[in-house]
């Protein structure tokens, strides 16, 4: 591993960005950069003269990068790891993950596999914690819904709290639905009463 | 083997995808047998490589990546076929409105003449030169595009080097718009809708339909990787079959509004139908005033042969890979790059297509420069340019 390596990061996530740029210091690389603007990325690029460059797969700026293959003036030509078909389980990782890796000039891959395994791991890492971070908003906003369903039963039909919920338990479980969906149905119906 | 008729196939949201949306949505790819998922994709790196390492079975292409693909320019080799055109032209060049302002003034006739605004965009470069201001940038959505030789052959024609006069920029078609209104470029070549948005914002004016260009460019093509053709020969063909349907559906304007529909849903092109519709009919609002241009020839999904995938316009493509350097000559390249284009195939799926209707041009190309193509002979053809490169 080579820590003076320059790694360029092309994400416009800045969030996931400094998750990865976090990862490769950690590693041990010093020299990494964060490019968040894709206006005049070629350029941006150039001024960095990086040896790596990543990019994620949902970024429409890929297609810049294909022109860094064709410019005959510039001596150093990338080569996108993505595309080497030599290692089908890295390639599918790559996919998985929503990662690509270009090599700029003649370094030989095997120096920036980490590389690209570390950023891997780092976008896999970024994705759950949009998960979770999903997940808690789903369970605050469910929590929200059920708080109100049950004001508007215990008023309705004159329950104390733990019978209100125990009620919307009971009817989700009949239904086969989740609870949440069933305090939408009596919040939903409350407003069509009013 | 038995053949999996589950498809995965990747597409980028253009109105040319306009055969294959329609033959997932209308159902002419089930009536085939095939269970078909459409992958809307971001980049057409993405498309490639997807394609290439054999995550989508097929997919909307620009036609130049098939080829280059196949020969394996800039990237591993892997050999593509095209055995469906998805359309032909399809394609405007749109100017800012300061730049449409300079060619207006420079212009020695009428600018809808292409060679008019090709030599006027020359006295615009070489003014800009003189008071010492940065050169005018084009943007493109690929270094393999027909808008990139598109572009590239029309300045051309007028004198204007494209490597040194000017700057070309990929930029995603998405950015296209934006980057207009920021002066970022002053001008770029690119499919619909984006013309037209940029018209209807006020920040551009269509200077040219690129079939003004060239009368037949091999736009999009549906392509497949040569091996899982050879697996999938029954595939293949209900796979044609069912674009066949799709795009005679899709060139009967009785079906122009409900094609509009299909396509501006989120999940598929995703913008207003109304400008749909503009691609469909070829009547497009050409600037902010809202003058209107109408072609019969702005898009062609399938009608005048345009489906019929043709080595020549293959050939053509290679034509200009070499011209710009993005490619050697030689003749096994050239048998190679008309190799993609597969008519065979899609006779075989379709039963062979009719004669080509009069008024289409005798070379298959229809270019609104130089002499007639003739595929035999490419080094004579590039011979004849001011501009070599």
């Amino acid at each position: 591993m080579d820590p003076l390596l320059k790694i360029v990061i092309v994400d416009e996530s800045p969030v996931r960005s400094a998750i990865i740029e976090e990862g490769l210091r950690e590693a041990g690389f010093t020299q990494v950069t964060r490019i968040e603007e894709m206006t005049n990325l070629l350029a941006r690029i150039y001024a960095i003269d990086p040896d790596v460059i990543i990019i994620d797969l949902e970024n429409p700026s890929r297609d810049v990068l294909e022109q860094m293959f064709q410019v005959s003036r510039i001596v150093k030509r990338p080569i996108a790891m993505f595309v080497d078909q030599s290692d089908s389980a890295s390639i599918q990782a790559s996919v998985d993950a929503g990662v690509s890796a270009y090599i700029v000039g003649g370094l030989v891959k095997d120096r920036v596999k980490n590389i690209l395994d570390l950023c891997i791991s780092r976008f896999n890492a970024f994705a759950r914690l949009q998960t979770e971070l999903e997940q808690a908003k789903t369970a605050l906003e469910d929590r929200k819904v059920i708080d109100r369903a049950k004001g508007i039963l215990m008023k309705a039909k004159n329950l104390t709290e733990e019978e209100a919920y125990a009620l919307l338990r009971k009817t989700a479980m009949n239904e086969k639905k989740k609870i949440a969906e069933i305090a939408q149905s009596v919040i939903t119906a409350s407003e069509m009463f009013k | 083997m038995k053949e999996d008729p589950r498809l995965r196939i990747g597409f980028i949201p253009l109105a040319d995808a306009a055969a294959l949306i329609v033959a997932v949505d209308k159902g002419f790819a089930a009536d085939e047998g095939l269970d078909v998922e459409l992958k809307r994709e971001v980049s057409w790196s993405n498309v490639r490589d997807k394609l290439n390492i054999g995550l989508f079975d097929a997919a909307h292409l620009l036609a130049p990546v098939a080829i280059a693909s196949s020969l394996g320019l800039g990237h591993v080799r892997v050999p593509i076929l095209a055995p469906f055109n998805l359309g032909l032209n399809g394609n405007a060049i749109t100017v800012s409105p300061e730049l449409y302002a300079a060619l207006t003034a420079s212009a020695e006739g009428n600018l809808r003449d292409p060679m008019v605004s090709a030599k006027a965009l020359a006295r615009v470069v070489d003014e800009r030169r003189k008071q010492g201001r940065d050169p005018l940038t084009f943007g493109m959505t690929f270094p393999f595009s027909t808008h990139n030789y598109q572009l590239r052959f029309w300045m051309a024609a007028g004198g204007v080097d494209p490597d040194e006069d000017v700057r070309l920029v990929v930029l995603p078609p998405p950015y296209m718009v934006e980057s207009l209104a920021n002066r970022h470029v002053d001008a770029f070549c690119v499919g619909a809708p984006w013309n037209s948005v940029a018209v209807d914002l006020g920040v551009g004016h269509i200077l040219h339909f690129v079939s003004e260009i060239l009368a037949r460019a091999a736009e999009k093509v549906l392509a497949v990787r040569e091996r899982w053709a050879q697996d999938n020969p029954d595939l293949l063909l209900r796979l044609v079959r069912a674009h066949g349907k799709a795009a005679a559906f899709v060139e009967n304007p009785d079906n122009h509004r409900e094609v509009a529909a299909i396509l501006a849903a989120p999940n598929r092109v995703g913008c207003d139908a109304e400008v749909i519709m503009r691609t469909l009919t070829g009547r497009l609002k050409v600037s902010p005033d809202g003058t209107v241009r109408a072609s019969d020839r702005y898009l062609l999904v399938g009608r005048a042969n345009a489906a019929r995938p043709e080595p020549v316009q293959a050939a053509w493509l290679y034509a200009q890979m070499v011209r710009w350097r993005q490619a050697k000559l030689s003749d096994t390249l050239l048998a190679q790059a008309q190799a993609v284009f597969r008519p065979d195939i899609y006779d075989k799926a379709l039963a062979a297509a009719g004669p080509m209707p009069a008024g289409e041009p005798a070379d298959g190309i229809g270019a609104f420069a130089g002499p007639a193509f003739d595929p035999k002979d490419i080094s004579g053809h590039l011979k004849g340019w001011v501009i070599p490169r």
